[in-house]
């Protein structure tokens, strides 16, 4: 069974009378624990793919299939829902909280999302900061930690529920070639260790070096047999 | 609960100036407002005491039609002996009821045997006037104030009418007064105090035995123009007002209608209207306090949101569920609230402590040096307190909606 499973995608924007079509009908399959990436030039649909992925955003037409569930179907609060049980975040900016601590980031979709028992949860932080070489910076908030920390961080809170996915939107964008080189090394190790499946959008060459699949968007549209491996296009 | 508190408060700390500056703002609006409720109401319940305690009594009763034609003082509407044991029968068996007193009330003419002039006389039993009125004698500008009021043959004098008379202590005077058959009768008596007015020139109120007063009037049975009532607890005013109501409209004339009527202080002198301004300033003081509350909180807020678009945008993208988003905000409001409020309090009370240490003084009418003690009732804290705070909430509710309705994809892409 596929993770992901996308037939006929469309999104389409409005704005006034003007209709933009970001996506445009677009196929694929991600099977479980694949390292993809989207890659395509700004304008291309990247990111408003990674939206729909990520249960943020509705599409126009077509289906598109997360763990088996209609994403279309999903209200507000279900998606939510969906995103805290079985989806993780990296964000460019890294976007932890400025008031919590190391620890208390990576804590928080288990504390404020999947309240977890405190006891566990902290057993669950430490073994994720410890994967990811944090746990002697867990009592430190983001602002002492430098950009890869951050990213490193940012890579434990996404995994720390377990996701079975974790979409990852230009993650190496604000960081320099060693430092996103080994946040890369990261993501592979986690994917091996947690078989999560990661999911870039990316123009980043670094990215598309790592990533096993690669599918890439022009226009809208997906192009064909652009990947390293089999992609189900 | 306790999580989202957590994070609230240090959200709250985060802007540790503006969350100072908007406490500050809600400390003083807390503070002016308990401030003012409490020398307010002290001075409130002072001037009613000084009126109630020393002129008014607490409640009146009276014959049909007499406080409507009270200037002219009618003789021909006291009450009958009829109607004043079926009174003197309700009174004595209300035990809500601490102290009552009759007066004959009439205008006369006062003579120091060199001029005269007119005077508004109170005849009073002298000891059933000390314990409805307990302040009268102590309005004695001149005479002994822990003797009895008033002997028989003795007059006390409002104090403009002593000076304007150039008379004194010990002076021998006479009262002339035509009855209610219209003879004129007169009797002398002896100054035996000189009494201050409550309420600046204009007083003319002297006071006589009730038993003299019958005597001038002429009075072959037992008629009084008011009865005046002390309650043992002020704040039961107007229940026991109302009992008393219901027991003398029982007593009807020919016609059926009731022949006396009840009065509550508030309605018969004007310093009520002031009581009335007092409470309404009060009532303006703190819709000011609301207002300075709504709109310091929601603005402190609304920035909180604006300034955290992209973080609300990340909470949201990774699950956390809209009501939590809310819940996050409206803490915030709730904090602030409450630490506007404790401290609020805090100074508050100081400041009340502060003004009985200090004891300043004020006058009041021709009162001098009353000593201003105010204090607040816990009640009065508890509901300024719950207003602070509940109108913190009110001013969270919007930010916090629109924080938690705010689409992730839009909040994330926020510069």
């Amino acid at each position: 069974m596929s993770l992901l499973h996308a037939e006929k995608l469309t999104k389409t924007y409005r704005s006034g009378d003007i209709e933009v079509a970001a996506l445009k009908g677009v196929d694929f399959s991600i099977e479980p624990a694949a390292f993809v990436a989207f890659v395509g030039p700004s304008g291309s649909g990247k990111s408003t793919l990674l939206n729909l992925i990520g249960c943020l955003d509705h599409p126009t037409s077509g289906t598109l299939k997360v763990l088996d569930t209609d994403i279309a179907t999903l209200d507000r609060r279900a998606a939510a829902h969906f995103r805290g049980a079985h989806i993780g975040f990296v964000f460019q900016d890294f976007n932890l909280i400025p008031v919590l601590t190391v620890f208390e980031n990576v804590e928080y979709p288990l504390r404020m999302v999947q309240r977890w028992p405190a006891a566990k949860r902290r057993d669950q932080v430490l073994r994720l900061l410890d994967a990811v070489g944090m746990a002697d910076q867990a009592h430190k908030r983001p602002d002492q930690i430098s950009g890869g920390q951050k990213q490193r961080v940012a890579v434990a809170r996404a995994l720390v529920s377990d996701p079975k996915l974790v979409l990852a939107d230009e993650p190496t964008a604000n960081l320099d070639s060693e430092t996103a080189h080994r946040v890369l090394e990261l993501m592979k190790k986690m994917r091996d260790e947690f078989r999560t499946t990661f999911v870039f959008s990316t123009h980043d060459a670094r990215i598309m070096g790592e990533a096993e699949t690669i599918f890439t968007l022009e226009d809208g549209r997906l192009l064909p047999a652009a990947h390293k491996e089999a992609a189900h296009v | 609960m306790f999580d989202i508190l957590g994070i609230a408060s240090r959200n709250l700390l985060r802007y540790g100036r503006r969350t100072l500056l908007t406490l500050l703002l809600i400390v003083i609006g807390m503070v002016a407002v308990l401030l003012f409720i409490g020398v307010a109401g002290s001075f409130k319940s002072m001037m009613v005491g000084q009126i109630t305690d020393s002129v008014l009594g607490h409640l009146q009763v009276h014959r049909k039609g007499y406080v409507a034609s009270i200037d002219s003082l009618p003789l021909n509407l006291n009450m009958r002996p009829n109607m004043l044991a079926k009174i003197e029968s309700e009174l004595d068996s209300n035990t809500a009821i601490a102290a009552w007193s009759p007066r004959i009330k009439f205008g006369g003419m006062f003579s120091n045997f060199a001029e005269t002039t007119s005077i508004r006389i109170n005849g009073i039993d002298p000891v059933r006037e000390a314990a409805t009125v307990p302040l009268l004698s102590g309005r004695l500008q001149e005479g002994d104030k822990s003797a009895v009021l008033v002997e028989r043959g003795q007059i006390v004098i409002p104090l403009l009418l002593a000076r304007g008379m150039k008379t004194q202590l010990g002076d021998t005077v006479v009262v002339v007064a035509t009855n209610r058959d219209g003879s004129v009768n007169g009797k002398t008596f002896v100054v035996r105090g000189i009494l201050e007015s409550i309420s600046g020139p204009g007083g003319r109120d002297g006071y006589i035995h009730i038993d003299d007063a019958r005597e001038i009037l002429r009075m072959t049975e037992n008629q009084v123009s008011e009865i005046v009532v002390r309650l043992k607890d002020f704040s039961q005013l107007e229940r026991v007002g109302g009992q008393l109501k219901a027991a003398v409209e029982g007593l009807t004339n020919k016609e059926g209608k009731p022949v006396l009527e009840v009065h509550e202080w508030t309605q018969l002198s004007p310093f009520a209207n002031i009581a009335k301004m007092i409470d309404l300033m009060t009532l303006f003081i703190k819709i000011v306090l609301v207002s300075i509350v709504l709109v310091s909180v929601m603005n402190v807020m609304i920035m909180a949101v604006y300034e955290r678009i992209r973080e609300i945008g990340t909470i949201a993208a990774i699950g956390t569920p809209p009501s939590r988003i809310l819940a996050l905000f409206l803490a915030e409001g709730l904090m602030l609230g409450i630490a506007g409020t404790l401290a609020g309090v805090v100074f508050s009370l100081a400041g009340i402590y502060g003004i009985n240490v200090w004891q300043p003084t004020f006058d009041f009418g021709m009162q001098k040096g009353l000593v201003m003690a105010p204090s607040i009732a816990a009640g009065d804290v508890l509901t300024i307190a719950g207003l602070v705070i509940v109108v913190a909430i009110i001013a969270s509710l919007q930010p916090a909606w629109k924080a938690s309705r705010m689409d992730p994809i839009t909040a994330l892409r926020h510069v």
